[in-house]
């Protein structure tokens, strides 16, 4: 007697049946196919078949496969038991040919022909081979019954499948295999894992290879102490969340000392988990700084430096988010394969655009009330509803479209972190951003006049620099960094004409939290702000996070008044 | 700025307040609809708000026009003062609202509130909810201005916290857990010490309170202003660190005319409530501290009289612009602001005194003088 399984035509091919990650929506799908496969077996009278010709390619390339016909033969006892234990058998083989032929049972292309005659029936469009040796086969009459199935044989079939893709050719297929196996813990797969183990190169898949047997060790009665102790130490390491769940999985039956282990690995994981958990909001923070720092560096020019209240500053972050806007769109209608360098483009564009605009404002309006601060605040807010309204009516009050380049979608993981580039590039830009500032101010002759001019008006004066070009300049300077801030912050926020408005307040306190005139003090202040937020936030919530960090800042007023860093010396005075 | 208390603006300004708080009533009700001096039903509530406004243009110019403290959270102490009386509002709902509950507002019932919280106590009754109007304001602006005013907080940084205040305290009032209704507030009010608020005779009487109210805040602040306290005031305010060289205690001078207008405001904000019937946390909006200010720049600072006038103007034109043309009522504000701020150091009152000065052509005698930062 031997055992045929048959495939209606190569094209449809049968993969080798993953035992894959949702493996109880599959088995609804598999006993469709089983249903359908038994009505074709009946109708087409097709046997049973081992084998598509790739399947058969793959058979012969593995050459010394053993025989099978030794367990194949026990599917023709048509016992439920002798099926099962068939099963499992194959499973244990890891060969190939064993997947084939219980992919082919799942599908119900599995039928017994009768003794002696091996099995190949080339009908219509279709292969037929034994499945037993894979062999050619010659032509078998019509109406071979399938192997019959129960629950229990399709429990068994879908364990086996499970073992089996763990010794699948592709990597990935034997890591997914072994992460369901983690999660299912079946004690049956432990021969067939040991094998895997055993034959497995690739390192990252024998680690979940062996996280797997582990998490089977650690719930097995008869495993010796020792072994399940080794897999505890295993499943400790792995140190997430799955990981607790299995260590107090462990069975209230198990030996004190496993029990033991398992109890201070779950502390010890939790506690690891608890200290990736604040390196986690420590990033967030980070994040949140980086953005505050964009929006408040510009700030700590326009007011820190000039001491213009200057409350127009969130609608230049505003004008350079539109820019991004603008030019993403004409890269989208002219030049499409440039997309990924929008920003690039943006980045001048904004700059130049806003510092501009920056430049208009002092000129028209700034220039007329120095010495007056807090009438620039109502003048400049002024310009800012004028600018807001004219966004608003030139692009809508919706929120526009801005796109993400590739390079700065997606997430990546370090550790148990998960870091999306898009935060990630706007910590580096903002960081970037502040070096040139910095640098500009230090190290060219435009930062000693704009020193020079803030320091001392008259006697810069006096000295020959042109004040009036000087504060259009630096005014200009401080927008055009609104701008290009702007530019990062598209990307994560809301491009809308009220984009500017959530930001003012925020840079304000930056700014006055780090010391006015001080660009250190509004990094500092930005990145401790950033990361207090973030970190007040799991105890505390969002909002209350935010107005208890509102209130220490206005006690740390009252403590210094004149921020983190203060200048000192007799202009601060005046 | 003399000792008299009452000069001669303020007397117009006494004059044409009592006016309008008597012959705007008289002609919404004694005049037929299709006369042309006739006050339609909408105006009064309308004009009512006006006046709250100004009110807590004065509270403002108090302290920004004579003592130097430019608040740019003024909206604090004039929605604290609203929800005081709201609260007194909701209470008297009683078993009215939607789910009938005697005790609970609605709002506390849909959100599983078992009991009145304990800061709810009280306001059921009318003096403790008006003592609270006054005194919740008060307490903050005491113990905000103890802090400030005595770490010598000046200037911008002043400002920008006052700035923070109101953030963190519109934050506050957003959340459902505060138990101040979250982000809808106080509304749906029924009656006020038994008259109904909708009634057109309500709103009539509330008005004419508006305008009493406007004129009492007046007084006291001119009163304040005009006395030895004022000049000290207007001492620190032009030069700090001079006053206190001399042995004043500055922070006593601040703290007093910092306490009182926000008091002054609490009291406006209580008038509004019950006027336009609701009160919610966009109210403590920074953005909208900041309008009030602009009030006080565009009448004309330190001149108690500028700022009832400028926040009367500029409201009537954002009603009359937003209704006319929505889209450019922001230019416009915009404009005003920028204009104003370049053009007008003295506001309307102070560019009025200009073209009177210039029409006599007669040199003012005493410069007035300059208010600074």
């Amino acid at each position: 007697m031997a055992l045929d399984v048959s495939t209606p035509s190569p094209e449809a091919a049968p993969a080798p049946v993953s035992a894959g990650v949702a493996r109880h929506r599959d088995m609804f799908r598999w006993i469709d196919a089983y249903r359908i496969g038994r009505v074709a077996a009946a109708i087409l009278g097709l046997v049973v078949l081992l084998a598509s010709a790739g399947f058969t390619a793959t058979a012969r390339a593995q050459g010394g496969d053993p025989d099978l016909s030794a367990i194949t033969a026990r599917f023709a006892a048509d016992s439920y038991n002798d099926t099962a234990d068939a099963l499992n058998a194959l499973s244990a083989t890891g060969s190939p040919r064993a997947a084939a032929i219980v992919a082919a049972h799942a599908e119900g292309r599995l039928a017994v022909a009768p003794a002696p005659r091996p099995a190949l029936v080339p009908t219509a469009g279709s292969t037929v081979g034994s499945a037993a040796t894979g062999a050619a086969a010659s032509p078998t009459p019509p109406g071979l019954p399938a192997v019959r199935a129960n629950n229990r044989v399709r429990r068994a079939i879908e364990a086996a499948a499970g073992a089996l893709s763990l010794l699948d050719p592709d990597p990935a297929k034997r890591r997914e295999a072994a992460l369901a196996v983690f999660r299912a813990r079946d004690a049956a797969v432990l021969p067939t894992l040991d094998t895997a183990i055993a034959r497995e190169s690739v390192p990252g898949v024998k680690a979940a290879l062996e996280q797997a047997r582990a998490a089977i060790l650690i719930g097995k009665a008869d495993a010796p102490e020792a072994t399940r102790l080794a897999a505890v130490e295993l499943i400790t390491a792995r140190g997430d969340q799955d990981a607790i769940g299995l260590l107090r999985s462990v069975p209230a039956d198990a030996p004190a000392a496993v029990k033991a282990a398992a109890a201070e690995g779950v502390t010890r994981v939790e506690r690891n988990l608890q200290m990736w958990g604040v390196a986690q909001n420590v990033w967030y923070g980070l994040s949140l700084g980086s953005v505050l720092l964009l929006a408040a560096i510009g700030l700590a020019i326009t007011f820190g430096v000039m001491g213009v209240i200057n409350m127009a500053h969130g609608e230049m972050v505003m004008l350079g988010a539109y820019t991004t806007f603008v030019v993403q769109d004409i890269i989208r209608t002219h030049a499409p394969h440039l997309f990924d360098w929008s920003l690039a483009f943006a980045l001048p564009a904004a700059f130049v655009f806003t510092g501009l605009v920056g430049i208009l404002i002092e000129r028209t309006v700034i220039r007329w009330l120095y010495g007056r601060a807090l009438e620039t605040l109502l003048a400049t807010w002024g310009v800012s509803l004028i600018l807001q309204q004219a966004v608003r009516s030139i692009f809508g009050p919706t929120n526009q479209e801005v796109g993400a380049p590739s390079w700065m979608s997606g997430a990546f993981q370090l550790g148990h972190l998960s870091i999306t580039y898009n935060r990630m590039w706007i910590i580096v830009f903002s960081l970037l951003v502040f070096v040139a500032l910095l640098l500009l101010l230090r190290r060219t002759s435009l930062g000693l006049y704009v020193r020079a001019v803030t320091q001392n008006r008259r006697m810069a004066a006096a000295m020959g620099i042109r004040t009036g070009r000087i504060d259009a300049l630096t005014f200009g300077l401080g927008s055009a960094i609104a701008g290009i801030a702007g530019v990062a912050l598209s990307q994560i926020d809301n491009v809308s004409p009220n984009l500017g408005q959530g930001y003012i307040i925020d840079s304000f306190l930056v700014v006055v939290f780090g010391g006015v005139g001080n660009l250190w003090g509004t990094l500092v202040a930005a990145f401790t702000l950033g990361i207090a937020n973030k970190l007040l936030e799991p105890f505390a919530g969002a909002v209350l996070g935010k107005i208890l960090l509102l209130v220490f800042i206005i006690l740390f007023i009252q403590k210094r008044p004149r921020g983190l860093f203060a200048l000192k010396g007799r202009a601060v005075e005046s | 700025m003399s000792g008299r208390i009452i000069d001669r603006t303020g007397g117009i300004f006494i004059a044409i307040v009592l006016l309008a708080a008597v012959l705007i009533p008289a002609a919404n009700l004694l005049l037929p609809p299709g006369h042309p001096l006739h006050v339609p039903d909408y105006m009064i509530p309308l004009l009512g708000k006006y006046l709250c406004y100004a009110l807590l243009a004065v509270a403002i110019d108090l302290v920004w026009g004579y003592c130097g403290v430019l608040s740019l959270g003024h909206g604090a102490f004039f929605a604290l003062g609203g929800y005081a009386m709201g609260m007194y509002l909701m209470r008297q709902i009683g078993p009215r609202g939607v789910y009938g509950n005697p005790v609970l507002p609605d709002f506390m019932v849909f959100l599983n509130y078992k009991e009145l919280p304990w800061f709810w106590q009280g306001f059921d009754i009318f003096p403790y909810a008006m003592l609270m109007v006054v005194l919740v304001p008060g307490a903050l602006a005491f113990v905000f201005g103890w802090f400030a005013f005595r770490s010598r907080v000046t200037g911008v940084y002043l400002s920008i916290i006052t700035q923070a205040m109101t953030f963190a305290l519109m934050l506050a009032f957003f959340r459902n857990d505060m138990g101040f209704g979250g982000n809808n507030g106080l509304t749906d009010f029924k009656d006020i010490l038994g008259f109904p608020v909708q009634a057109h005779g309500t709103r009539i009487v509330l008005f004419m309170l508006s305008a009493l109210a406007l004129l009492a805040g007046y007084l006291v602040c001119r009163a304040l202003v005009t006395s030895k306290y004022g000049k000290v005031l207007v001492a620190v305010r032009d030069t700090e660190s001079r006053t206190r060289f001399l042995g004043y205690r500055v922070e006593n001078y601040k703290l007093l005319a910092w306490t009182l207008s926000a008091m002054i405001a609490g009291v406006a904000g209580a008038l509004y409530v019950p006027q336009v019937g609701i009160i919610n946390p966009s109210e403590f909006a920074p953005s909208q501290s900041i309008e009030m200010v602009i009030w006080v720049a565009v009448g004309g600072r330190g001149t108690l009289v500028g700022a009832a006038l400028g926040a009367v103007l500029v409201n009537a034109g954002k009603t009359w612009f937003t209704g006319l043309m929505p889209e450019a009522w922001l230019f416009a504000l915009g404009a005003l602001f920028v204009v104003v701020t370049l053009f007008m150091p003295k506001g309307v009152l102070g560019l009025w005194a200009q073209l009177t000065r210039r029409l006599k052509r007669a040199p003012s005698a005493v410069p007035t003088p300059t208010p600074a930062e």
